[in-house]
């Protein structure tokens, strides 16, 4: 019997090496098990091999399987290619169990966007599983993935794996192609992976990064090491006051953090506090001007012409504005037009300029930092899991969930959150963010912390 | 207070090539005019010597060698396509 809640994909690796489980026996396990959480929006048939099964989130695409972006006006699209990073999967023998259910267009913190309904969080089915990820991400916590590819463009993977209770890394900008993925904000996009723990993290992340031709914003990866140490001996880790503490961060996920940056402490590491004023205060403002311009500028594709939906029209404008207005939901069109205005004649300067100046200021700081640190430590999310409906009618209370992950993607910095305890019942993210190219670091650091913490990842009401 | 008018959701709407219906115009405007003021933030900050970042690495020009590469088919070009003329995509008159 497979367990699919507890089998991690390393460990999935020794048992179809050594012919104790088959190939189609492994995918099976996953396959058949029931989604009572939304978490695909479309499951695939075994193509056969013994390679370890992976969830795609739905805005990656693949060749031959419908990829929707979580959108209505994807809902036919058959990518007729694969996407860079799919094609390194299929290299090393990944079998793709299914497309896992996003935000629409990847926008959003709790997969509550998607044209496709909500996706539910395998502690609390009433609870979000946070997003834009949410789909990758309750698929590696309930069962139904080993390990799942994410994207993220300001938290859509460290997010979702702190209120899910697994790994996530979002990668240094440019060590993963983005070829074949949907765009939403090209400056901030990465795709990573998800994964039960930090070692499958560091694994597929092997397998996903390196330079790719087809995405010239990508470059030469370090190469990558699986972690093994448990000391932090000479780590340096540095705790930003103002994300940790942050106005809005619950009580109960302060105090798992805590014991976590404690723990550090008890492993070897020094630990100090430090400053990260503006990143925090300005952050959010920030990414909510830079990444809606990016995406009102790719979404322009969306016209009913080349893919996607079309909703006809007496004439070409017509049918352009009703395609758009029948195949946006609201979240996609609202950052659309705040992208339009933030970078329309009279306001260009005052919005998008004046961002691409504080994106300047919020990347110096990081760098002054990382002359004195190593890590960078936070939570991840200021709360646990939300409840379902709960910030779907406040857009900008939605934006504010994503306070503490925004500064280091503006910065470019690879992120990871690891589960480090629960509050009300609820996992705890911690966010480790290490400097340009810092991957190793942060698996180092922060599988260390994952074999002290000690977390048990499988979501208690399935125990 | 940035809060924006009906005119200028309706003009932003008419750039983003979106039909908005009168509820959604109603909607927006209240939103758009939260979100904007939220964002406004950050003209506070003294940027005058800050220059701006439009992208977090510093690569200057990636090159690839000029070569021909196989590419799609015709057939997969438009196998999304919502009408297709021979080797057109076919669309409304302009």
């Amino acid at each position: 019997m497979i367990d699919t809640l507890r089998l991690t994909a390393e460990e999935a690796k020794r048992l179809l090496e050594a012919r104790e489980i088959s190939g189609a026996e492994l995918f099976a396990a996953y396959a058949e098990r029931d989604d009572d959480l939304n978490a695909y929006l479309h499951r695939c048939d075994d193509p056969g091999g013994d390679g370890i099964p992976l969830a795609v989130k739905d805005v990656i695409g693949t060749k031959g399987i419908p990829t929707t972006a979580g959108s209505r006006i994807l809902e036919n699209y058959v990518p007729v290619y694969d996407a860079t990073v799919i094609a390194n999967a299929k290299q090393h023998g990944l079998r793709i169990l299914g497309k896992t259910n996003t935000d629409e267009f990847a926008m959003g913190s709790s997969t509550e966007n998607s044209a496709y309904g909500p996706t539910h969080n395998p502690w609390d089915l009433s609870r979000v599983p946070g997003g834009s990820g949410g789909g990758s991400a309750a698929a590696v916590s309930g069962g139904l993935a080993p390990w799942a590819l994410g994207s993220d463009t300001g938290g859509s993977i460290k997010q979702p794996a702190a209120l899910c209770g697994h790994v996530g890394l979002r990668p240094t900008y440019g060590t993963v192609s983005r070829f074949g993925v949907v765009a939403f904000a090209s400056s901030l996009d990465q795709v990573g992976p998800v994964a039960k723990n930090v070692r499958d993290c560091a694994y597929l992340y092997s397998i996903i990064s390196g330079r790719d031709a087809n995405d010239s914003t990508t470059v030469e990866v370090p190469k990558v090491e699986l972690p093994n140490a448990d000391s932090l001996a000479g780590l340096r880790i540095g705790v930003p006051k103002e994300m940790n503490g942050a106005e809005g961060i619950e009580i109960g996920v302060t105090d798992a953090v805590n014991r976590a940056i404690s723990l550090a402490e008890s492993l070897g590491a020094s630990v100090e506090e430090c400053s990260l004023p503006r990143s925090v205060d300005y952050g959010v403002a920030c990414y909510y001007l830079v990444a809606p311009a990016e995406a009102s500028s790719n979404l322009a594709r969306y016209d009913g012409v080349r893919y996607g939906l079309r909703v006809d029209g007496d004439d070409f404008r017509e049918m352009v504005m009703r395609t758009r207005d029948a195949g946006f939901g609201d979240e996609p069109k609202r950052r659309i037009m705040i992208g339009t205005y933030a970078l329309s004649s009279g306001y260009y300067d005052a919005y998008y300029a004046t961002a691409q100046k504080v994106r300047t200021v919020i990347k110096r700081e990081h760098d002054a930092l990382f002359e004195r640190f190593d890590v960078l430590v936070s939570p991840t999310s200021p709360t646990v899991a939300f409840p379902i409906g709960a910030k779907v009618h406040d857009p900008l209370a939605m934006y504010l969930n994503d306070l503490l992950t925004i500064p280091s993607c503006m910065a470019g910095l690879p992120g990871l959150s690891i589960p480090c305890g629960l509050s009300e019942g609820l996992p705890v993210g911690l966010q480790l963010i290490g400097p340009q190219f810092g991957e190793n670091t942060l698996f180092r650091a922060a599988h260390a912390l994952e074999q002290a913490i000690d977390f048990d990842p499988v979501p208690e009401r399935l125990r | 207070m940035t809060r924006i008018t009906r005119d200028e959701v309706l003009h932003v709407a008419r750039l983003a090539r979106l039909e908005l219906t009168d509820d959604e115009v109603a909607k927006f405007q209240e939103q758009l005019s939260d979100i904007l003021e939220a964002v406004s933030k950050v003209s506070e900050l003294d940027l005058a010597d800050v220059p701006p970042t439009a992208h977090p690495l510093e690569i200057a020009n990636a090159w690839a060698e000029d070569e021909p590469r196989p590419c799609l088919q015709l057939d997969d070009v438009f196998a999304n396509a919502p009408d297709r003329d021979d080797d057109h995509f076919r669309t409304p008159p302009a």
